[in-house]
């Protein structure tokens, strides 16, 4: 099992589709509304070597924690991504891949984690609340800001144009 | 509002929590016997990923998955409870205090303006389904985005019956690793355009311990698709395939397929009246 800690640099070139992660640190939640947002307003954290989750949480506001927290279809995102990966985000957290269009825009520079869909009580299991940018897209399609401690991805997309979903 | 409301409200919730935190013990085995004969590495550390899930989830009494649904309820009502406005409503009341106590992900929005009501009810839903039956008894069925969105309805030719395996097979093919797989199947054959959808989702509700030889034959065309747990490869693309019928005009052969994910949730309660 090999070991990552974000913010993610060249490390990412040398994974390999299969190859089992355990990933830790910040990473930003993001889904459709979200992608959206950034590419019209802008970043609300430095993409530089970020982790972006597609995941629309269940956060408990009041003691301000991550209760469930499982990641969303990616393939929505497919034409919202171009933007993010140029910014220089580094990897992807999702569930079900992406196109031939996001793996090629992966290639030579990011990758794509699966994590495993309806996993949301083991996922909030590595979590801790740092924070939340674009409040007012709600609950689910806001950017919440997570520290990951040892969340088990599998690479599902490397930067070389392999691809664990195409068959 | 009325004690038996009151009461209707509590097991609603109640109902809601069990089936949102505790898989039903069929869908957990079925995911045991499919870890079990599974030869792919990358399909067992998705399934290894599932049971510690399942664990979490029980242990701490939180949510399996962060698509917490919309809820399709289903009551049985004996002869002494009227079939009245207030029961509808302390179902819808059930669910926003479950929304608040579980905690729930507010899922519920207008179709067009996308504004989300925050407590999961809204105009029409949910969907309450009411039967004549010995006891009042509450199910709650949760059905998360990713795997209703794949579902599908053909209205076949009476001389398409052959076809049928094909199409459903077909409906889980193009849905691919978007439903979460490994899923389980409901098919609702004849009826009407509608009443088809329906029987497809009641089938989902059936124990998934067994299947007749129909369903067991359309369940091995689909673990030939190779798709495996969460669309990365493996033995395992269903764990089941459920059929419910009804009779339907001479010139129909509606069929419905509604997908659902490994995360088959289900919570039943009874309610003293």
């Amino acid at each position: 099992m090999i070991r990552l800690t974000t913010p993610l640099g060249d490390e990412v070139l040398d994974l390999h589709a299969g190859d089992r992660v355990l990933l830790s640190g910040t990473i930003y939640t993001a889904r459709d509304e979200a992608h959206m947002m950034i590419r019209d307003e802008g970043f609300p954290f430095d993409p530089k070597g970020a982790v972006i989750y597609h995941c629309g949480p269940v956060i408990d506001e009041a003691q301000n924690k991550v209760v469930a927290a499982g990641p969303t279809t990616s393939a929505r995102m497919n034409d919202l991504t171009k933007h993010m990966l140029d910014a220089g985000v580094r990897g992807l957290i999702g569930k079900g891949g992406m196109s031939a269009k996001v793996r090629e825009e992966l290639r030579g520079r990011a990758v794509y984690f699966a994590f495993t869909g309806g996993c949301a009580a083991l996922a909030a299991s590595c979590m801790e609340l740092a924070g939340c940018h674009y409040p007012e897209l709600g609950m689910a399609e806001g950017v919440w800001e997570i520290i990951l401690t040892d969340l088990p991805v599998v690479v599902g997309i490397d930067a070389h144009g392999n691809d664990l979903f195409v068959r | 509002m009325d004690p038996l409301y009151n009461r209707l409200a509590s097991a609603v919730e109640q109902a809601i929590r069990q089936a949102e935190t505790i898989l039903p013990p069929d869908v957990e085995e079925a995911l045991h016997t499919a870890y079990n004969k599974e030869t792919n590495p990358t399909a067992r550390g998705e399934l290894e990923n599932i049971f510690a899930n399942l664990e979490v989830a029980r242990e701490k009494n939180i949510p399996i998955c962060q698509d917490t649904g919309i809820f399709v309820i289903y009551l049985t009502i004996p002869e002494t409870v009227p079939l009245t406005s207030g029961l509808y409503d302390a179902v819808s009341e059930g669910i926003r205090l479950a929304t608040k106590s579980v905690p729930l992900r507010p899922n519920a929005v207008d179709p067009l303006s996308r504004k989300n009501s925050g407590d999961n009810t809204g105009a029409g839903i949910p969907a309450v389904h009411i039967l004549p039956g010995d006891t009042l008894r509450v199910t709650v069925f949760p059905k998360g985005a990713g795997s209703e969105n794949m579902s599908q309805i053909r209205m076949m030719l009476p001389s398409e019956i052959s076809k049928i395996p094909e199409f459903v097979t077909s409906v889980v093919r193009d849905a691919g690793s978007r439903p979460c797989p490994p899923v389980i199947v409901g098919v609702g054959i004849g009826g009407t355009f509608d009443s088809a959808a329906s029987f497809a989702k009641e089938a989902l509700l059936a124990p998934i311990n067994s299947m007749t030889s129909f369903e067991q034959e359309i369940c091995d065309s689909i673990n030939q698709l190779g798709i495996g747990v969460m669309g990365l490869g493996g033995d395992t693309s269903c764990l089941a395939v459920k059929v419910k019928e009804g009779a339907c005009h001479t010139a129909s052969l509606p069929i419905a397929v509604n997908i659902q994910c490994w995360c088959s949730r289900r919570g039943v309660v009874e309610v003293d009246v």
